[in-house]
């Protein structure tokens, strides 16, 4: 604080003599309700499931033995892992121009687009869920306008991998869009100029400056929307079928039906795991990137 | 060229975040008693439905309860978590930090396994004060980034001149500092607010007959019965959390750094 120096020198005197040591360590008592709070009531339910997957029924590891022996729970994370893949490509797909957009406009126009991708974060998943339910469905507008247009129908929308996938890549786009747009911008706009002055088309322009320099955001966006959709409940059990349960609801189905808390558990412990493990990976590699993505300041 | 292309392009991805959601609007005006879109005819029945339904008023009022409480809760305990971050130059800070921030990232399922199993014990399933504690864990990180957010851009040289001329630190907190964060405070808490509001998942399994918020009301309604009135609860959520978000929205406005 070498730039406050005189005004903290008049502040500690006219502190008077109180010491300056204490000072250091009272700011954590600050810390200690929400310490308190997050051990109680996020570590601790999390270090339960974990004891619960090694100790219910019996101490072992026999949950994770039916984890990967049973063949219906590796369909369940193949298809989890494949509907995430394939969001997390559609959310890059669209979210890519709109954030290149947003830092060629006007401060005007950048910021009501802002505002059209957070609209969305202001409605609840579940009405947005439900809204799908009534565009996709058998009888709803979307089949009917093609059996108008192309005499076809109807198509089952709902109740299918693409329903999820599309209820899915609604809601985490704007997770997407909001790294991509904070890393695009701090990126020099004469560089694509000095790229084509130096004889390069626009494609290899892209490829070889725009993009290496926008990475960061492809990877914060890609990771956050992939570990939240590696997570997602109510989309698949709204607009999924039974047949196509992804993790979550596996989990769920194992605890509330079967009563199952050791596999249910063993699940969520992977579930975890997976997401951890991702955070670390890409955190290693992308150097930039924090721990935490989604949660830009 | 390619800009007006791109500004198409743009327009259609805000036509499908937006626009699929309204038409919850006119189904809730449905006269007739299905999900079939087009509705036919006007009626307010589902609204009238509501209204006189103890069941929904009930999980109405349950849901208000819980996200008034958690805001409370959230915002005191957050604003005194960025305050001692802010404050503290240890090493374990960053460490303490995502400590708190941690919720954001772990599957909604496996937090919610894990509170149910240990409200089980503690006898906390469907009460009040576990509904409040499980939507607080997940509200504080929303806190805590928008009071950090607004603690960045405060001069630390004003709480010193407020201290040189006397004041305590009570009272430095109240005439000086949060002032000067308020902005930050009030998104937060209203973020708070929406998170427990329209918080499901964790809901789902730590309600009891007894104690039952709307999501996992129109949640239950959806998966269970066929009934046309969540169309109108649906309008009514939509547009609790969209006028408390313009609010926020407007209360971050002066504030330069926007806050993703």
């Amino acid at each position: 604080m070498s730039e406050g120096s005189v005004t903290e020198a008049i502040a500690v005197a006219g502190a008077g003599r109180r010491r300056r040591a204490p000072e250091n360590w009272r700011p954590l008592l600050l810390l200690v309700p929400a310490f308190v709070l997050v051990s109680l009531f996020f570590l601790a339910p999390l270090i339960d499931v974990f004891v619960r997957s090694v100790t219910d029924p019996q101490p072992g590891l026999q949950n994770y033995a039916w984890l990967v022996s049973t063949e219906a729970n590796i369909a369940v994370v193949l298809r989890t892992f494949g509907t995430a893949i394939a969001v997390t490509a559609v959310c890059l797909l669209l979210a890519y121009p709109y954030a290149y957009l947003m830092t060629i406009v006007s401060d005007r126009t950048r910021n009501l687009m802002q505002l059209f991708i957070m609209m969305p974060l202001w409605t609840s998943i579940l009405v947005r869920t439900l809204a799908w339910m009534v565009l996709l469905q058998d009888t709803g507008p979307i089949n009917g306008l093609l059996a108008a247009w192309f005499g076809i129908g109807p198509v089952p929308l709902i109740r299918t991998t693409f329903g999820v996938a599309l209820g899915m890549s609604q809601v985490l786009l704007p997770f997407m869009v909001l790294p991509l747009y904070s890393s695009m911008a701090k990126i020099d706009k004469r560089l694509l100029p000095a790229a084509s002055n130096l004889g390069a088309n626009p494609v290899t322009a892209f490829f070889t400056v725009y993009l290496p320099l926008s990475r960061p955001g492809i990877f914060s966006g890609g990771v956050t929307v992939f570990i939240l959709g590696l997570g997602f409940y109510i989309i698949p059990a709204l607009l999924g079928s039974s047949k196509e349960t992804m993790i979550s609801a596996l989990i769920q189905q194992q605890i509330s039906v079967f009563l199952m808390w050791g596999q249910g558990t063993a699940l969520g412990v992977f579930l975890l795991l997976c997401t951890i493990l991702i955070l670390v990976v890409v955190s290693r590699v992308n150097k930039q990137g924090s721990l935490f993505p989604g949660v830009e300041r | 060229m390619t800009k007006r292309l791109l500004g198409v392009f743009s327009a259609l991805i805000v036509v499908w975040l937006i626009v699929p959601t309204l038409v919850i609007v006119p189904m809730s005006f449905n006269s007739a008693p299905s999900f079939n879109f087009p509705p036919q005819g006007f009626s307010t029945q589902w609204y009238e439905n509501f209204f006189t339904d103890a069941s929904w008023l009930r999980a109405l009022f349950s849901s208000l309860q819980v996200a008034v409480l958690t805001m409370l809760v959230a915002t005191t305990v957050g604003v005194l978590a960025s305050l001692g971050l802010a404050k503290l130059r240890f090493r374990g800070k960053g460490l303490m930090e995502g400590y708190f921030l941690l919720p954001l990232i772990v599957p909604g399922i496996v937090l919610a396994v894990g509170l149910y199993s240990l409200f089980l014990r503690l006898d906390l399933l469907g009460t009040l004060p576990g509904f409040v504690l499980a939507h607080t864990i997940v509200s504080m990180p929303l806190v805590i980034t928008n009071v950090m957010a607004s603690l960045q851009g405060l001069d630390p040289r004003l709480e010193q001149a407020s201290a040189s001329l006397g004041a305590g630190r009570v009272r430095t907190f109240f005439s000086i500092t949060l002032p000067l964060i308020a902005p930050g405070v009030t998104a937060g808490a209203l973020f708070a607010f929406v998170t427990s509001f329209d918080e499901v998942v964790l809901s789902l399994f730590i309600q009891s007959p007894s104690l039952q918020t709307l999501p996992v009301k129109i949640f239950n309604s959806v998966t269970q019965t066929n009934d046309p009135t969540v169309a109108a609860v649906a309008v009514i959520t939509m547009l609790t959390s969209v006028v408390v978000m313009l609010i926020a929205q407007f209360a971050t406005r002066k504030r330069k750094r926007p806050v993703a």
